[in-house]
């Protein structure tokens, strides 16, 4: 165990990775000579050399289908779209070449590839540069879609998802870079598994990414009113850990799903709905969802303090279903 | 899945055994094309075949010319237009039957069909459904061939339409900037789908790619032998470390965009003097030159036909795919990988 930054986390697994197999290649914008925008791959140039990391020109629909062509051809590409508003450039590589190949070519085919890209706001950003798009990703069969929500799991589900022999997009939070935790290097978490952030009895908070500190955070004020939260980390959105959500309910039977994403056709829409349809039975409350409200990520601090989500509106929300 | 496209030197010829010998196994490789693409023609019009289907009538001598020029270990990707690339490169006729009419056995099961066919096993990376989409990922799979440390070249072939999509500009510069074994193949038969490529795209493809420092060949597409021998030495200059080239080979399309395009926004003088460029008709008589007789010749198509006739046969007899089989095939789950 060694404490790290959520950035280090993701650097250290691509460096652990690039050791681990010769196969696995870094590319994209900037990652290589000045290694990355955000330095997440600061020092795997110098450790790797230029045959396995990479810059690229600002070309993302070619870094991105370069990605597919080098999958399919043997290496296991690593590449970063700067940020996530960026994967519109990328959206033919991603929605019609990486996620069909499996499926379309008759199973025989796969296309180990990942696509890093960082989302979320909070950084007066601005409105190109703050979105957080995984909910259209996660709408297309054959992209598998990962959230970490800290160091230690962003280790962990990198490793796993250049280990995987699916296309993975891993979406990171700019937000979280700086913020530290303990990593245990040799901790493995296979795609798909959420993770209980907080045990408790009254309600469930269903989330991912940043706003799982959103939600321990409300969890904490509520506990001060003797409401017990549960915080489900979902960890990976697509696939989404079914059977761990409805456990959860099972034992709470009043849920908010919560995300930084628009809230409208979002993540939380479909889980709210197969809790629904699924798990009706187990409900004493309508679902509700927590969300961004419907308009682009705004750029000044007075309009971002509207548009994110805060812990009290988690607390609001979870009062509601305990009402 | 091998089924090498025709090498069967049987019927060289005593007069001019040079000529006979390169181009007997190119003029297979092209009749071939031509009897699967009119028979999927003919069935099409049955309604054996769902969805659409583009023909590459009249441009076969690209494919057999570029395929000659590759090896085991070389990929290709190809377009909505890649019957006859898949089919040079030799792929298994019968699995190519079956995907294309939707059939269990197809080589892709069935669930792409005519614009998704592609066989990993002989590096045939996809055909496309998405016009330039392959060119970058011939990129990648160039970058891992280099990787790899193998000479092997990633052909990417392309119509004139393409020349247009902003990944091929940006593709261009990347495989100039790594100095990638790309080996971009336009096919520039003059029509981006309904339109003149006149009116669609303002700069020559030669000069194009000048701009990116990358040699342009520029050869009649309908002479397989010219075809052959331009993409035999880029090839080689490639596999030597040469880096990208781009190679455009002037056709002709014969038929509609999509079978069934009555093609009305077509001169009818455009049409017959395609016809009169057939490639076939000059590769015959030029084996006819070097000493055929009409017997060897006849004999190519009698073979053809024979097989091409089993492979048919054996699509049609075939089961249609499993819905069950097909919706595990998304992604793997965890429990798939014990």
């Amino acid at each position: 165990m060694a404490e790290m930054r959520y950035l280090q986390a993701i650097n250290q697994a691509m460096a652990d990775a690039l050791r681990a197999d010769e196969r696995v290649v870094v590319f994209g914008e900037d990652v290589a000579a000045a290694g990355g925008s955000f330095k997440a791959t600061r020092g795997l140039l110098d450790a790797f050399g230029p045959a396995r990391v990479l810059d690229t020109p600002i070309s993302e629909a070619t870094i991105a289908s370069a990605a597919v062509g080098a999958a399919m051809s043997g290496l296991k590409p690593v590449v970063e779209i700067m940020f996530m508003d960026f994967v519109t450039l990328a959206m033919d590589a991603l929605v019609n070449q990486a996620a069909k190949a499996r499926f379309m070519f008759g199973g025989r085919s796969s296309v180990p590839m990942v696509l890093r890209t960082p989302h979320g706001g909070g950084l007066s950003a601005g409105p190109q540069h703050s979105q957080c798009l995984e909910a259209w990703l996660a709408h297309v069969p054959g992209l598998k879609v990962l959230c970490p929500s800290n160091p230690n799991d962003a280790y962990a589900l990198l490793r796993a998802a250049i280990d995987d022999p699916d296309p993975v997009v891993f979406v990171e939070h700019k937000g979280m870079y700086a913020s530290k935790g303990e990593v245990d290097t040799t901790r493995r978490v296979a795609i798909g598994q959420a993770d209980v952030a907080r045990a408790g009895r009254d309600l469930t908070l269903v989330t991912y990414g940043a706003t799982v500190r959103t939600c321990l955070d409300a969890a904490a004020t509520l506990a001060a009113e003797g409401i017990e939260a549960e915080v489900v980390d979902l960890r990976s959105i697509q696939p989404w850990d079914e059977a761990a959500v409805f456990a959860s309910v099972a034992r709470t039977h009043r849920v908010v799903v919560v995300h930084e994403a628009v809230q409208a056709f979002g993540v939380g829409a479909e889980i709210a709905a197969r809790i629904a349809s699924d798990a009706f039975d187990e409900l004493d409350a309508p679902v509700l969802r927590v969300g961004a409200p419907f308009m682009p990520v705004p750029f000044a601090r007075s309009l971002e303090q509207g548009y994110f989500v805060t812990a009290d509106a988690v607390v609001a929300a979870a009062r509601r279903v305990m009402a | 899945m091998r089924e090498g496209p025709d090498t069967d030197m049987a019927t060289k010829k005593k007069q001019a055994p040079g000529v006979v010998a390169r181009l007997m196994p190119l003029y297979r490789t092209m009749v071939l094309i031509r009897t699967v693409e009119t028979t999927l023609s003919r069935i099409f019009a049955d309604g054996e075949v769902p969805g659409f289907i583009h023909l590459s009538i009249g441009q076969e001598a690209c494919a057999a010319g570029i395929a000659a020029a590759l090896g085991p270990h070389d990929t290709l990707a190809t377009t909505h237009r890649g019957h006859g690339h898949v089919l040079a490169r030799g792929l298994a006729l019968e699995g190519f039957f079956k995907e294309i009419m939707g059939k269990a056995g197809g080589v892709c099961q069935g669930r792409g069909g005519s614009m998704h066919v592609a066989d990993m096993s002989m590096g045939i990376i996809g055909a496309n459904g998405i016009v330039g989409a392959g060119i970058p990922i011939s990129v990648g799979s160039a970058l891992a061939l280099k990787t790899r440390g193998t000479d092997g070249v990633a052909v990417t072939l392309f119509g004139d339409g393409a020349m247009a999509e902003g990944v091929l500009h940006e593709s261009l510069n990347l495989a100039a900037l790594w100095k990638l074994p790309v080996l971009f193949v336009c096919e520039n038969n003059g029509w981006s789908e309904f339109s003149p490529t006149r009116d669609q795209f303002a700069a020559p493809l030669a000069k194009l790619a000048g701009a990116f420092g990358i040699p342009h060949t520029a050869v009649d597409g309908n002479d397989v032998l010219a075809v052959a021998d331009a993409a035999a030495r880029l090839v080689a200059e490639q596999r030597a470390g040469g880096g990208a080239r781009v190679l455009e080979c002037a056709t002709h399309r014969v038929r509609g965009h999509f079978e069934g395009d009555p093609q009305k926004y077509r001169p009818a003088e455009e049409l017959a003097a395609d016809a009169a460029r057939d490639p076939i008709e000059r590769a015959a008589a030029a084996l006819r030159a070097a000493g055929c007789d009409d017997a060897q010749i006849a004999q190519v198509s009698a073979d053809v036909d024979a097989r091409v006739a089993e492979a048919l046969a054996a699509a049609r007899a075939d089961v249609q795919p499993a819905f069950e089989d097909a919706i595990r095939d998304v992604y793997t789950v965890a429990s798939d990988r014990g």
